[in-house]
């Protein structure tokens, strides 16, 4: 078990080099879809290990802990370990990109490139996740930004080069501005990256208040945080399907985790102190992203601006410091993760099929692709916090550890995001009741195929884990609630709330 | 006279010995065949190359002015297999060439005067070193007589150059003037900080700055690059950039360390304007040498950026980033080298749809480029980082977001080329290029050292070791 995390970050890059020598596309997208299954098999056994390591009373902070010298003068080392929350964030990469390859199953443009970028990709997401070393984390969170940019501009649609272009550079400019951050808590903790090493030391209150906007805003681009989120919309919505679910699912994730386990977790004075700015930046998010993907026509742009809603209430709960809303945060970033894979994987079949994404242009697509239509509403269920799906579970525990906080700021802002599902509820139903429901408006799209059988599995993956969050959550909770705890500890100084 | 002068100079007299055999053969006309030669010119330097790695020796010639120790020898071995490199790219050029074996002897002439410069402890074997290097430049940079452009390029080059050496030589005298002596040894010890040594400071560094292309005194670098011959351009934008570096290493750290104070102020607002300057050009560029041209100026600031931390650590990080930078920059002219030996094409847009003929080569320039910008998991990402790490160290966070900022920037413009390369169509792209073995061997080491360099850790620490040693 103590190599398995090594296996997890080398099994990806094993799979982008045997992509390189393949020449006959179908071995390429097999050997692509065998990677990817047999990463979601490590990462299931990953979490299994876990489980079984905790039961048996295991209660190091980080499990499968490894340490290998890398650069010795610079006091920088190949160290990967995982928490519960980190658990969690592997298993959804593994899942969306072993989804996102099943969608992309019939790619005809250069689909070696096409593989190799998206499992490279893969490998960048999986060792910012394991990495308790912040060089090494670096080293995957920028991994992950240039395959970003050539899947947007040579596969993509619409205004492509501009859209990921302009992701290229606010991506990169988030990360400029945590190099900044984490060259200074380098310099703090004594000459070291490690992660463990710099939370043990502590950093100065002064130089946290310098340097916790950097980093926390720094990531804050990643998770598409208000004033930062204008590479979002148009990044996803010019991006092809596996592109875009790996953008929204895991992506933008990156920038959540970043927030919580660098920033927060490292500064714990500062997060204190710049709480109520994420609040009011996230309250913000919220309601402005629910209200901007109402003005929206296109389905894409739609489930963009609602990623930026719904990335709100990550922020959200990481700002309100208690242990359930952090927990929450955690929750919401799988399950948004999930449910925005499903949505946009549901948007490319249809588009693919329709060849627009208007909501104007589609109609009584229940009718003539019935599996594609039920899969899309019960993205759009889940997005509106259906009970019984992922994102109920999810903005619910949010909401409960917000509520926590006395004082009318904390709940004030809890009642916008709470309000901010009524407009949700509008815009998911509007839309998709225009698009599926109602009169075909096309003749064309009586003849239209339904789902094959690639995109009925991927679909029936990303479905099923959106139910088993929904309906049992506590396999869930268990896993990223202890590591909260103690992600609160540190903040509050063992008192929890 | 003893056993010492041999081995100490080794590198020095071995060079010698090759330019001799070189020019014999001249005279003799005994090989006509221009691929011999050039074979044997480069196993030559292939064998200085190997030659460099033994009986190391820490030692001073000529009652201290020329000085010898393991990290000097790293530093005239890394010069050494650049050239190596440029010479191998420079093969598709040459082979048909009338004055093949000029080309090498200018060649090695500079490098020898490399070598000199870096090695020296004293400031007239520095003039010394610097103009045998400058000199056959120029001459080199008009080396196709027939191409008007390099002839325009060659006189810029000559004039700057001499003015500034006379601006360091009017540096050198006032320092002379304050101390009374040459000798690096002995004027440490009356460098006090005061105004005229400041001012004079200022005087040998903008000479310094000028061979370095450092903003403000970049603005022959990019006609220059422009105009000469492609090869050329290469050895210029980073050879004779490094051995420059290797003498500032050699000042900063040794001559000038007791005035720390005073000489991280000048390099900060000189890293802040070459950064800014570079990139800002860089944007606008159509041409892709003016465009490498520009990026190398960058390049520069982000090299003064870890000289400035002014330890070891910042001198380490600045020779591994040569060592990365070699390699990116020179896969990145090799591509270009072929292309316009072929063709005669170097615009920006000329490079429309080089994937879809040239998929190899499309790759080698894209992973020269992600290199130069810092972008994982190319060497380039770990040589950026340090130099940004050791910078750091004095704690000036302005200046490291100016740096790390600046980074988005550079990376648009990179993103150009490779956009034009990978993602625009052309109707007339450049058709398939056959390149000579030897291109492609030079090609190939500079991928391996992209993708080698930055993951094993073994080059950097050794760097370091050897700091730590001297």
């Amino acid at each position: 078990m103590d190599m398995i995390l090594h296996i997890l970050i080398h099994v990806p890059l094993v799979t982008a080099l045997v992509l390189l020598l393949l020449r006959d596309p179908r071995q390429v997208r097999l050997a692509a879809l065998l990677g990817s299954a047999l990463q979601l098999v490590i990462s299931l056994v990953l979490l299994w290990g876990y489980r079984a390591e905790r039961k048996a009373g295991n209660t190091a902070q980080m499990l499968f802990e490894s340490m290998h010298e890398w650069y010795p003068s610079l006091g920088i080392n190949y160290h990967v370990g995982v928490d519960g929350i980190a658990v969690a964030m592997i298993l959804l990469t593994a899942i969306v990109v072993l989804c996102g390859i099943l969608f992309s199953w019939n790619v005809q443009q250069q689909p070696k490139e096409f593989f190799f970028l998206i499992v490279f990709l893969s490998a960048g997401a999986y060792g910012f996740f394991i990495s308790l070393d912040l060089f090494l984390m670096f080293f995957f969170l920028e991994l992950a930004v240039i395959p970003k940019y050539l899947l947007i501009a040579i596969w993509g649609s619409g205004k492509k080069v501009y859209s990921a272009n302009k992701l290229a550079l606010m991506l990169m400019g988030g990360s400029a501005l945590v190099l900044v951050g984490l060259l200074g808590m380098y310099y703090s903790a004594g000459n070291t990256f490690d992660l463990m090493k710099i939370a043990e030391a502590g950093i100065p209150p002064g130089l946290q208040s310098l340097l916790f906007p950097m980093i926390f805003i720094g990531f804050g681009v990643f998770t598409a945080m208000f004033p930062f989120h204008t590479w979002a919309p148009d990044g996803h919505s010019s991006a092809p399907t596996a592109a875009s679910m790996f953008l929204a699912g895991i992506s933008m994730k990156l920038g959540g985790y970043g927030c919580l386990r660098v920033a927060t977790y490292l500064m714990p004075e500062a997060a204190q102190q710049y709480s109520w700015l994420i609040i009011v930046l996230a309250s913000i998010a919220i309601l402005y992203g629910a209200f901007a993907t109402m003005m929206q026509k296109d389905l894409k742009y739609i489930n963009a601006y609602s990623s930026v809603s719904h990335c709100g209430f990550v922020l959200l709960g990481i700002g309100m410091l208690t242990t359930t809303a952090v927990a929450g945060a955690i929750m919401q970033m799988v399950s948004h993760g999930l449910m925005t894979a499903l949505f946009f994987a549901a948007i490319g079949m249809i588009y693919e099929r329709t060849h627009t994404r208007q909501v104007g242009e589609l109609g009584g697509l229940l009718k003539t692709l019935p599996f594609i239509s039920v899969v899309i509403f019960i993205a759009g269920l889940c997005s509106l916090g259906l009970p019984g799906l992922s994102g109920f579970v999810a903005e619910m525990t949010v909401f409960v550890g917000s509520w926590q906080n006395p004082g009318a700021f904390h709940r004030t802002a809890t009642i916008i995001g709470c309000a901010s599902i009524v407009v949700t509820a509008v815009y998911i139903l509007r839309a998709l009741g225009a698009s599926v429901m109602g009169p075909i408006r096309n003749e064309g799209y009586l003849r239209l195929q339904d789902a094959a059988w690639n995109e009925k599995l991927a679909s029936a993956i990303l479905i099923l884990a959106i139910l088993a969050i929904g309906f049992a959550p506590f396999w869930l909770t268990d896993l990223v609630m202890p590591d909260s705890q103690l992600i609160m500890n540190k903040i509050i100084g063992g008192v929890s709330p | 006279m003893n056993m010492d002068f041999f081995i100490l100079m080794k590198s020095e007299l071995i060079l010698t010995v090759i330019i001799f055999i070189l020019l014999i053969l001249k005279i003799g006309e005994g090989i006509r065949d221009n691929a011999v030669l050039m074979h044997i010119a480069n196993g030559l330097l292939l064998l200085n190359f190997i030659a460099g790695f033994f009986m190391n020796r820490e030692g001073a010639l000529f009652s201290g002015m020329f000085v010898t120790n393991d990290v000097l020898s790293l530093e005239k071995n890394i010069l050494n297999f650049g050239t190596l490199l440029v010479s191998l790219q420079a093969f598709d050029w040459l082979k048909n060439h009338k004055h093949l074996l000029e080309f090498y002897l200018l060649l090695l002439s500079t490098l020898l005067g490399m070598f000199f410069m870096i090695s020296s402890q004293n400031f007239l074997m520095f003039y010394l070193g610097l103009e045998l290097s400058a000199i056959p430049l120029a001459a080199l940079v008009n080396f196709d007589l027939e191409r008007p452009r390099s002839s325009e390029a060659a006189f810029k080059m000559i004039i700057s150059s001499a003015f500034a050496s006379a601006i360091s030589l009017f540096g050198i005298s006032l320092l002379y003037g304050t101390t009374g002596t040459l000798d690096f040894a002995y004027m440490a010890d009356y460098l006090h900080g005061s105004e005229l040594q400041l001012f004079a400071f200022i005087m040998v560094f903008a000479g310094f700055a000028f061979k370095l292309s450092a903003v403000p005194f970049h603005l022959w670098t990019a006609d220059v690059y422009e105009g000469a011959p492609a090869p050329i351009t290469a050895y210029l934008s980073v050879i004779s950039k490094a051995a420059m570096v290797f003498v500032l290493i050699t000042v900063l750290g040794g001559l000038f360390r007791d005035l720390e104070g005073m000489w991280y102020n000048v390099l900060y607002l000189s890293i802040i304007v070459t950064i800014v300057v570079g990139n800002l050009f860089a944007i606008r560029q159509q041409n892709i040498k003016r465009f490498l041209a520009f990026s190398s100026i960058t390049q520069v600031g982000y090299i003064l950026l870890g000289l400035s931390a002014g330890n070891e650590t910042g001198f380490s990080s600045a020779i591994y980033f040569l060592i990365v930078y070699l390699f990116s920059n020179l896969a990145a002219f090799g591509v270009v080298t072929l292309v316009s030996a072929a063709t005669g094409k170097e615009g920006i847009d000329d490079y429309k749809g080089f994937y879809s003929t040239n998929p190899m080569l499309a790759l080698v320039m894209a992973l020269a480029l992600f290199s130069l910008a810092g972008i994982p998991p190319t060497a380039g990402f770990f040589g950026k980082m340090f130099l940004v790490t050791a910078g750091a160290g004095k704690g000036n966070y302005l200046l490291i977001a100016i740096a790390a900022l600046n980074m988005v920037v550079s990376l648009y413009y990179y993103l150009r080329v490779v956009k034009a390369m990978f993602v625009d169509k052309s109707e007339s792209p450049i058709a398939k290029l056959e390149g000579s073995l030897m291109s492609g061997l030079s090609l190939a080491i500079c991928m391996a050292g992209i993708i080698v360099t930055g993951f094993v850790s073994g080059l950097f620490e050794y760097i370091v070791s050897l700091f730590i040693k001297v």
